[in-house]
Order: C-alpha cells, then structure tokens, then sequence
C-alpha cells in the first residue's frame, strides 16, 4: 500500500514543470491519469519525443525525458475538442480528488473547465494550476520554460562569477522546484480537504515560487534599501552570508577537474592547514576569518596552487577525512554508478516503459518507514492506459470504447 | 479563513537544513514551535543583518527562513531541557530535525525510541546524506552538496577555463526541506488512513542528485554526459547562446526558441517593425517556418530544413536582442506571443507591477523596531485555505512562557 493509494489525480499537466509534481505523487501510490491529446501525439509535452534516446529508435513514444517525469502514470488520449472527449475528462474529474495542469493562463477556462466549472462537476476537487506568472495580474499571458522562470524571479542572476555575465543554472531548475512546490501545494490541498470537505483552486505563479527562494537576499534589499546589482556581485561561490573562507570550487589534476571546498569555521581551516602541511598554509596569520577574508584571493590562488597538482578525489577525502566539508565536482557518472550515497538509497530505480524496454530513472530523495514509494513502471504510451481507464474507471464498454478511437475521440 | 494545516503541531529543531521546512508548515498554518539552544541558534550569526547591525534579533537570514513560527529556547544538554522537549514532542504530530544522524540519541532523545511512544508522531530529518549509511556523518556544506549532487557540474560558463558555479541562495537547503514537505505532508495523508506516524528520511545529496535534468537522465537513459554553457542548458554538445546582453548592458534569456506558426509570424512582424527586415541574413528562413506552419521538436532529429528553420528562429531573437535594451526585449516579445526573459536582480524581480497586484508583496509588522517590513509572500494561491506569513520570526526564547506552561 503506498501513501496515497487513496488519491486519484486527473493529471492535464507535462513537461517537468507539471509532471514533475504528480511524478512524485504516483510514486507515492496515487493513481495519477495522465490525459493528453490524440490529435497531435502528446507533442504538447516538448520532451515527449526529444532525446536523449536509449537506442537508434525515434518519435513520441522514445523521450527519455518524457519516461523520466512520468512514471508510474497510466495514460489516456483524449480529444478535448470535441464534446465527446470534454464530457469523458468531466467524468474522470467526477471520480477523482485532484485535478492538475501546467497550461498558459487561461487555456483551462477557454476548453470549458475553470474552476467553477470543475468544481459544478465535484465539489471537493482540489485544482491546481502552475503557470508561469500565474492565472491573473498584468503580465499572466506571458510566456514561460524552466530559464525564463528562474531569470525574472532573481534566480539566474545570483548565480555566477564576478566580471562575468550570469552564469544561471544549467538546465531547468525552476522546472524541478516548481514541480516540487506544485506537489506541496497539491498535498496541502489535499490535507484541508480531508479535514474540512472543502476543495479549492490552487493558483501557482512559477515566477513567485522561484522568488520565495531568493529570500535573505531579497530582504537586504527591502530592509536595507540594498541594491542587489552592485560591484563584485554575484559571487556565488565565495560565502556571503555566512561569510566563510576559504569556500570556493578549485581546480585539480586533468581536463575541467574541480574540487569544492567550504570550510565553516577557524577549526575548519585549522585542520584544512594541517592536512595542506606547508608553511603558507599552517602560518597563524590566517587563523582567523577576518585574516582570511583580508587575503582571500591570495588564498584562493594558493589553494588552487595546491589542489591543481593533486587528485580531485584524494583531496576532498582527506579534507572530508579531517573532517572539513569537500566535495569533488560529480560528472554524471560518477554520482550515478560511484557513489555509495546514491547507490545505497536505491536512488536510480529501473522502470519498464512498453516500447523503451527497462530503462534507470530518478528516484526519490525520501525514504519513508512504513509506506515507502515505489518505482517500476515506465512512463505511458501514449494513450497505452485508455481502454484500462475507459473501462475499468468509467464503466465503458468494449464496443464503445472502439467507437470512440474511430470517432476520433480517444 | 482557515489554514490548510491548522491543528498540526510541528516542533523544529532550529537548523540550517531545515529551517525552510519549517518556514513553509509554519506560513501553511500549522502551530511551529522552533526549539533553540540556549543564546539562540548559530544561523543568528548569519548576515545580512537588518541595518546592518551584528546581532542575533537582526540577522535577515533568521527572519526570512522563521516566519510563522513561535520561539523556544531549550538547553538539550540539561535533564530538564530534555524532559521539556519530551513533552513537546508528546503534543506534536511533526518533528522536524536536521541534526547530525546520532546525535539526538546521544542525548537519549532518539527518534526510534520516541517513536515508539507516540505511535502517531511524524519525524521528518533532514540531513546531508540521509540518517544512516557510508557517507551519513561526512561534513557537507551547501556548496559541496550543490558540488557532490551534480548541480554544479551544470552551471557555469561556456570557457571551462572559470570554475563551475554554485547556484546562489542556500539552494541545497531549500531543496531538501521541499522534499522535506512533500514527505511530511504525505506522512499526514497517509496517518488520516493508517493512524500511524512514520519517519519520513530525507536525503539532501540525493534530493540535489534528482534536481539535475537532463544531467541525470541524459545518463541513465543515454550514457551522455552534459557539458555546462553560458547561461543556458548543460547539453552533450555545444549549443548556440540564448542568453544575450542587450544594448543597455543588461542580460535576457530567450529561452526555447520558436516552434509555432505563429511564433514565426511574431518574430517576423518584430523584426520589420524594428526595421532589420533587410539587416537580419535569414529572414527568408523565418518566412518559410510561417509558410511551412511552424517547426516541431520531434522534427529535428529527422528533417535538415526543420533544423536550419529552428536556428533561424534563435538566431533571429539574438539579433534583436543586441539591438534594444533588456527590459524592451522582454516586454516586446512577450506581448508578441514569445517566450523571453529579462536576467532581473532578486530586487528588480521583486518590485514589478504584476508582483503588486498579486499582493505577493506582504508586510510583516517588526514592531521591536518600529517598522513593517516587506517580505516575498505566498509561492502559490490558495483559494479556501491560503498561505499565510501569520508572525514575523521569533526573538530568542520569545514564547518560553507561553509553550513551557501550555503543554
């Protein structure tokens, strides 16, 4: 039994941004219904058909990506142009708790399914929308992916180097976060409505969630009247807020080689001089922060002096061995197939998806003690799950069920 | 209007790892009781601080990550400190901690032990590489879990020669104490059914391992390894900028390129507009995409001219991105239908008409001050049950009184 095997999702949602959230909420054991367009193959969800690829086949049913973020999902298709397919989505909205999706603005409202709409359906439903500014304010019909998110909400911008222009986030974090957020917000949902019977619209500006994530800095600037765009900023790997030194990413033996290395406190750099055993590093001139943020350049390059002739891996050990917090910068494979952390908490489970055959994914960075998630299941065809659904949900039977792939409705 | 989680006691053990956790139950309605040590927690230390004054009632990094919650100060190390922290656990449904795995049963507060008292009781840690295993007890920082988790290898510059880059803004923490939520959360839904508490593990290396897009399913599912670029995604190989610095100086992203019809036909009609009609080399390309109705990524991997149409899109926001300003760029495109961002500072961010009208702005009276200050709000908007700053941050041993004599 998972931890939500009494929860059932109408899941309109994709990308990661959307699929992310119910991602984890199927793991978790609810019954997540995926519903997506027949008429044009799911290729509303952008990473449905794009690669990585397991093998030399191509199209709508081979996005790695897609598998990733929607296992253990079942699929349908359903047409929602037609009246057909809008009244079966009312019927599987009639039996489910939640309904999700991650549209532009409006586009739920303009197919017939706001929440007044959806609520005339099921009083409770819990229905949460994700969108990039939101459902309503001046710039709602604004456009957005996971980099446009993560750089009008502060967040790319606090990432880089000195001198140099932002250096953002490689990939989009907004996307994991947002979907993570998402399923707080699905979740809390969920918890008023068991205690109250009472459903709700939840109303997610992407945008918003990532600007709650930049929130001491943020308030430098409404308390202090602090400018964030300043000489020397951002710094993201120097230690601010604490203000920490040495704590930076340096280079080490090889080809784009790096070792990161935060020492919290005087002890810290105590034992960090002692493992380094050179008289630059060991001379009590640099015993204390203040001494250290003075010279902190000429520290760095010191460091990276040192850390440059070694190995990347034998460095962070003995650091971490002295007890100083170091870490090697991880390739993929070395987090995914060497690292007993991630190997020990079962965290890359293999699911079987229908054309894919058994492919690793994410798993989840929760273990739970009694109803732990579970990952087997592949991400859906599309429209593999439809009959099962149809059937077994709505009570279809079989010739209507094939009456509806010929009308074009499924 | 109620909260969603009224009722639902939660008790903190004040830290880093988790103090956003805690912040998100608290602002969601649930009763928070941070529990201290005594001189209060050493995130206290932490600057910025309000006006720029060294002190623990000052630290901005305390006040942002302990709204909604009430303050406790409990010496752990003493028999009655202890004995006060039983009690309060006894009244919880949640404890939330992010102390080093062992060291609350060090003090004979372990959690297998508790547990088994309280048979409803929900225990959420949150810990660098979760409560047991090889690496639980390796010291770790944000910095080296955004370093050992993989999010750095992805973020960067396009000149390898510069170190990878550390996302700003403690992230590593914030990452975990969301997943601390979701599964605190889930241990509640799961308690209505079950009437059983649980231990919900939380593993920060392994929630930042699973916040790497492609950086991890690229490898499990392509054997690929991402290479960090400038601004935009970590990819197998080098892909063509998006990120542009504008006329003014100031950055924009534009993000996914044009796919749709009508995406070609904006783009068109912003460039003859701007007058570069002649001036920009592929408008014929663009013409083609609208002619031809557009592109579509499964497309790419099969059709030549779909690939050159797709470039020609990008290429096409990059030019006019070096012409104009950065705010006139996000703006432009945006009511043209495209999707396009301006690199905005976590003020500018903040102070923008649309921010206004969705109240997200909220003032919280510091009146130890005599003043109200501006905090980011609600990450989402509920309509029966919202997201709520109730109280700014607690001062050190606030509500002693009222917490010690109410349980």
């Amino acid at each position: 039994m998972g931890a939500l095997s009494h929860v059932r999702i109408c899941d309109l949602s994709g990308q990661l941004a959307g699929a992310g959230a119910t991602r984890y909420l199927a793991a978790v054991g609810a019954q997540v219904i995926r519903v997506e367009d027949p008429v044009n193959q799911g290729a509303w969800d952008i990473v449905r058909g794009a690669g990585p690829f397991v093998d030399d086949r191509r199209g709508i049913e081979f996005g790695s990506g897609f598998n990733n973020h929607n296992v253990e999902k079942l699929g349908v298709t359903l047409n929602l142009r037609t009246e057909r397919g809008k009244q079966l989505l009312r019927d599987l909205v009639a039996v489910s708790d939640v309904i999700t999706e991650n549209f532009a603005a409006g586009v739920m409202a303009r197919m017939g399914f706001s929440y007044d709409e959806l609520r005339a359906i099921k009083p409770d439903i819990v229905y949460v929308s994700n969108s990039g500014f939101g459902a309503w304010g001046p710039n709602s019909s604004f456009k957005t992916w996971g980099p446009i998110v993560q750089a009008v909400s502060g967040l790319t911008f606090s990432s880089g180097l000195p001198d140099q222009p932002p250096a953002g986030w490689g990939y989009s974090y907004m996307d994991h976060m947002g979907a993570d957020i998402m399923a707080v917000a699905i979740l809390a949902g969920l918890v008023h409505r068991n205690r109250t019977g009472e459903g709700q619209w939840i109303d997610m500006s992407c945008t918003e969630a990532g600007t709650t994530l930049v929130g001491p800095d943020l308030l430098d600037y409404t308390v202090n009247g602090r400018p964030l765009r300043r000489d020397g900023q951002p710094d993201s790997n120097h230690s601010h807020a604490p203000v920490r030194v040495p704590h930076a990413i340096y280079p080490s033996e090889g080809d784009d080689n790096w070792v990161a290395i935060a020492c919290r406190d005087d002890d810290d750099w105590k034992r960090m001089a002692k493992v380094i055993d050179e008289p630059w590093a060991t001379d009590p001139r640099n015993d204390t922060l203040a001494e250290r943020l003075a010279v902190q350049d000429a520290l760095d390059a010191r460091i990276a002096e040192w850390t440059r002739a070694r190995d990347r891996f034998a460095v962070a050990e003995s650091l971490r061995a002295a007890g100083v917090p170091a870490s090697v910068v991880a390739r993929p494979e070395e987090r995914i197939d060497h690292d007993p952390a991630t190997s020990e908490w079962g965290l890359w489970p293999t699911a079987h998806h229908r054309e894919m055959g058994d492919v690793r994914v994410d798993g989840i960075p929760l273990h739970f003690s009694d109803t732990d998630w579970v990952i087997e299941r592949g991400g859906p065809c599309l429209g593999e799950h439809t009959r099962q659904v149809l059937s077994e949900l709505l009570g279809l039977g079989d010739a209507e069920i094939d009456q509806l792939a010929q009308d074009g409705v499924t | 209007m109620s909260a969603s989680l009224d009722g639902v006691k939660v008790v903190e053990l004040a830290s880093e790892h988790a103090a956003l956790a805690g912040k998100m139950l608290g602002d969601l309605g649930a009763d928070v009781v941070v529990v201290e040590p005594p001189g209060g927690h050493a995130s206290r230390a932490y600057g910025p601080f309000a006006d720029d004054v060294d002190d623990p009632e000052r630290s901005l990094w305390w006040w942002y990550y302990n709204t909604s919650k009430r303050g406790v100060v409990l010496d752990l190390t003493s028999a009655q400190g202890r004995e006060q922290f039983r009690r309060l656990v006894a009244e919880a449904d949640i404890v939330l901690e992010g102390e080093t795995p062992g060291a609350l049963d060090a003090l004979d507060l372990g959690r297998v032990a508790l547990r088994a008292e309280h048979e409803r009781l929900i225990w959420v840690t949150v810990t660098p590489f979760g409560s047991n295993g090889t690496r639980a007890l390796d010291p770790a920082t944000d910095l080296t879990l955004l370093a050992g988790g993989g999010l750095a290898w992805s973020c960067g510059y396009d000149d390898h020669s510069l170190p990878p880059v550390r996302g700003g803004g403690n992230q590593a923490f914030h990452i975990g104490s969301t997943w601390a939520v979701m599964g605190a959360l889930t241990a509640v839904l799961a308690r209505d059914v079950t009437g059983r508490g649980q231990h919900v593990d939380v593993s920060m290396h392994a929630a930042c391992n699973v916040t790497t897009e492609m950086g991890s399913y690229g490898y499990l599912a392509g054997h690929e390894t991402v290479l960090r670029q400038t601004g935009r995604h970590a990819m197998p190989t080098i892909s063509m900028p998006t990120q542009m610095r504008c006329a003014d100086g100031r950055y924009v992203t534009t993000g996914f390129p044009p796919r749709s019809q009508r995406d070609f036909e904006s783009l068109v009609e912003w460039i003859e507009t701007l007058g570069y009609r002649d001036e920009f080399p592929e408008t014929m390309l663009l013409d083609l995409a609208v002619e031809r109705g557009g592109v579509s990524i499964a497309e790419l991997a099969t059709d030549d001219l779909a690939r050159d149409i797709f470039g020609a899109g990008r290429e096409a926001l990059n030019f006019i991105a070096e012409r104009i300003p950065a705010h006139d760029f996000f703006i432009g495109g945006q009511t043209r239908g495209l999707a396009c961002g301006v690199v905005a500072s976590p003020d500018e961010a903040f102070e923008t008409e649309h921010i206004k009208a969705r109240r997200f702005q909220v003032e919280i009276a510091h009146e130890e001050l005599g003043r109200s200050v501006r905090y980011p709000g609600a990450p989402f908007l509920m309509s029966a049950s919202p997201w709520r700053i109730t109280r700014r941050a607690p001062h050190v041993g606030e509500h002693d009184a009222e917490i010690l004599n109410e349980r």
